[in-house]
Formats: C-alpha cells, structure tokens, sequence
C-alpha cells in the first residue's frame, strides 16, 4: 500500500478550507499550520499565469526526516505515512532541517509535529479531513500501489508534476497541471 | 517575472519566513567539541608516536582542557533540545544513517576517555596530587599500564568527532549551502587549526612551539584550499547551489565571512606565524585568539547561513 494525494491545480481556487479544516481536524496549535495554499504568479501583464498549490508533507518514499532522526521517533508508518512519535522525539531540530518543503515544526509542547495524512481517519474508511471539505473537489487521496483506485486513475489520464524530485525525497504529492 | 506566495499564510515559528530551527546552541558545540577533537587527536597521535617528552603541552597540559570543553559543548547540545525530558531517547537506539546519532554515541566514547586520559597525567603534572580512595589509585594504574590502547581508541574517535561536526550539516541535501562533503574536511581542518592553537597557547618549550605553530600553518593553507574548492564546486553546481554560494559572493554573508572567517580567522594568524618562523616575536597569545575567533565565525556563520538557504519560495 502506497497513500498518496493529488492535488488538482486547474481546480484549486485557493480558499485554504483544507488549512482550516486540517487545524479543526488535529488540533492544530493556534499560530501553527500542517498545510498551507501556494500561489505562483509568473510574466508580465497580460501574458499571466497562475497557478494554487494545495501543500502539505509529501510522505516521501525517501524521507530525508526518517533518515536523519536520531531516535526513530521519525517513521515509515501505515501505508507509507511519514509519521512522529511524540515520545521518541527529543525535539532536536535535525529533521526540520533536513525536510526540503519545510513542513515540519516544533509544537509548543517541544516534540515534532507534521501532516499524518489524517492516518487515524484513514484507517477508518474517511478521507483525510482536507480532502473531506475541499468545495471544489481539486484533493485526491488514495492508494498508488491499487491501479482501480481513483488516484492511480486520475494520475494515468492527466499530466501532472512533483515538487523538487531533484532533492532525492521521492515525493508523493502529485500536482496535476 | 515569477512569484511565489503563500497565500494561505503559513508562519509556523522557527520555520517561517526562514529556518531559525537552531540557534547559537549548534554551532557552540560544534566549534567547542571541534577543539576538544583538535587537541585529543594531537595528544594520542603524539603519544603513539612516543614524543611523550617531547609534547608535553599536547600529550598532557591540554588534554585536561577537553573535559570541560565537551561538557559544554554537551550542555549547548542539550539546551538546544525542545523536548528536554526525552534527551534519553538518543540513547535506546544507534541509527547508522543519522549523523547526529553517530554523534551522540560518539561523545558518549570520547568524554569519558577525556576525563580518564586527563586523569592519569594528574599525578606527574601536579606532584602533590593525591586521590581520596584508594580504589583510584587501582584503576589509575590499571589505566596507566593501558594508555597505549587508549590512545588508538582515542585517535579513531577525535578524527570522526572531529569529521562529524561537519558531516552532521553536509547530510541535509534540503540546505544547499550544507549538502557538500567538503564541510567534514573543513570542519576538520579547522578542528586541527584550533586545537593546534590551544596547544601552542599552553606550550612552554620554543620546540613545541614552533611545530604546533607550523602544523597550524599547514591546516590554515588547507582550509583555504577548501573553502575555494567549495565555493568553486557550488558555482559549477545546481542553481539552488549557485545561490547558497552567492550569499557569500556579494550576499548578506559575504562580509562577514570573508572579513572575520578568512581574513581575521586564517589570513592573518597565517601571516602572524610566518613571521613568528622568520624570527621575529609575534605575542603568541595573538595568533592563538585569532586562529580561535575564525573558527568560532565559520562555525556561527555556515550554521546560519546554511539555514538561510533553501529551494522553495
């Protein structure tokens, strides 16, 4: 099993519910956040594009975090989730350092805190939370390893990129332009 | 043109709009445990060579210094720990692939050996010494008659605590300022450089001296060496690359660097101890606190920069 997410930048509008809902869902503490809304403005008016980019972790295949971890507290988990355990962790910084999309922080508490790619809903049958409200449906969530899951579906018929493969990590976040 | 903007306005503390994860805590412990490295490679080198007589600064003198020095680093390392409670947890497992697990294990190998090879000079540097229990003694002599051993152990640990200190950084491919190999080598040579520095500060004899002073003449050329090896490798690398070397080529560090690292750090001690080869007296105290400065600098300035330096947004 290899859980992935796609994100439908053509379809992406930017609100940042999926922030919102992510914080509700976590218990995210206030000033902190798991996900965050990227928009690229490229030319010069009025050759413009756009593009909105949902972000979160990219629950690496080969996570520079689960790498440099000094006690383990970094991990491959269910279904190839990059997870922490608060209780391992001894708050170091090596793996906030080392993670390329900067998606890692220190929680008030003093452990490592990050997207699990909502992984106790998961394992309950839901849809990560902000998968669950995104208004205009642009978040795919599923399993790459399953060639009839709607993932592996979507990622065959539409083009889409990674962002920076070029750092080794490969990610699983899958921007579809 | 082209931006990139979080519009969803991501400002997680210590992570945004820069990494700010570590602070003055890393780059303390590096350039203290890089001494303490410095000087117990000399110590065990030379005694393995039998110069006992010879370097009595290096063999026995500044190996007390270590010690301490390694406490301190231990406890910078320690205060830059955010879960403070679990620091035990580094202690439950040993990762090959994580560095700063390599070195937590190492210091775990190389402070007590400090404290024991530190221990068995007392006797012959302070002639009054006397320990309090007798079981002491046992083990003072039991020590004695292993110093060879301890030596070689000893040897092998400085050198990958002393390469460690840079390799920690050159791991992360995330910061391209760090990900280069050439920062162990660096950070090595200059670990020499400053243990060679204290040495010299704490001889007595002209003879040592003067060697200690060459040898860190030696590590000075070869540091230079390296840090134009690394700026020339980054411009013929990747452009996130070319940018971490450009904050040192006319960015926000280039001042900095080239004025405190290069010039007052390796420069200038280089200069001084020529002099000093040629004749002339140069106060040796001088040459020792710049050698010292500059590798407090390269540690400070490559341990925040590094930071600044990133490939999104």
């Amino acid at each position: 099993m290899r859980f992935a997410m796609a994100i439908d930048t053509r379809k992406c509008v930017g609100c940042s519910d999926c922030v919102v809902a992510c914080q509700t869902e976590n218990y995210v503490p206030i000033g902190y956040c798991r996900d965050w809304v990227v928009e690229v403005n490229d030319g010069t008016y009025p050759q413009l594009e756009m593009e909105i980019r949902s972000e979160r972790c990219n629950h690496c295949t080969n996570s520079p975090c689960v790498r440099c971890c000094p006690t383990g507290a970094s991990h491959y988990d269910y279904g190839g989730t990059v997870l922490v355990t608060p209780h391992k962790c001894i708050g170091c910084g090596a793996c906030i350092a080392s993670c390329p999309y900067d998606a890692r922080y220190t929680h008030p508490k003093g452990y490592v805190d990050k997207c699990t790619f909502c992984v106790h809903r998961v394992k309950e049958g839901l849809p990560p939370a902000c998968v669950a409200v995104c208004p205009t449906k642009c978040l795919y969530f599923g399993d790459t390893d399953d060639p009839r899951s709607e993932i592996s579906q979507v990622l065959k018929k539409r083009k889409f990129k990674r962002l920076i493969p070029e750092a080794g990590t490969d990610p699983n976040l899958y921007f579809l332009i | 043109m082209r931006e990139e903007l979080i519009i969803s306005g991501r400002m997680n503390p210590m992570v945004d709009p820069n990494l700010n994860i570590w602070h003055w805590q890393i780059p303390t412990y590096l350039f203290l445990g890089g001494i303490a490295a410095g000087i117990l490679f000399f110590a065990s080198l030379y005694y393995i060579m039998g110069r006992e007589k010879k370097y009595t600064a290096a063999i026995k003198w500044a190996p007390l210094l270590t010690p301490f020095l390694l406490a301190l680093g231990l406890g910078a390392l320690f205060l830059d720990l955010n879960h403070k409670a679990f620091f035990w947890q580094l202690y439950l497992t040993i990762r090959f692939e994580s560095p700063m697990s390599w070195g937590a294990w190492i210091l775990m190998i190389i402070t007590p050996l400090s404290v024991i090879w530190s221990a068995t000079w007392l006797k012959e540097l302070f002639p009054g010494w006397k320990w309090k229990y007798p079981i002491l003694d046992q083990w003072e002599a039991y020590f004695i008659k292993h110093r060879f051993i301890i030596a070689w152990i000893m040897l092998i640990a400085s050198v990958i605590l002393g390469v460690y200190t840079g390799i920690l950084l050159s791991a992360f491919n995330a910061r391209p300022l760090w990900n280069t190999s050439i920062l162990g080598p660096l950070f090595f040579a200059s670990s020499l450089s400053t243990g060679a520095a204290v040495i010299m500060f704490m001889a007595k004899s002209h003879l040592e001296r003067n060697i200690f002073s060459r040898i860190d003449l030696i590590m000075i050329a070869i540091e230079l060496f390296l840090i134009v090896h690394m700026f020339m490798g980054f411009q013929a690398s990747t452009q996130v690359q070319i940018d971490a070397a450009n904050m040192f080529l006319g960015g926000p560090y280039t001042e900095v660097f080239w004025i405190f690292v290069v010039f007052i750090g390796l420069l200038l001690p280089a200069f001084l101890e020529v002099l000093e080869l040629l004749g002339y007296k140069i106060p040796i105290v001088l040459t020792s606190a710049l050698v010292l400065t500059g590798g407090l600098f390269l540690r400070f300035i490559i341990v925040y920069a590094g930071q600044a330096s990133r490939y999104l947004y």
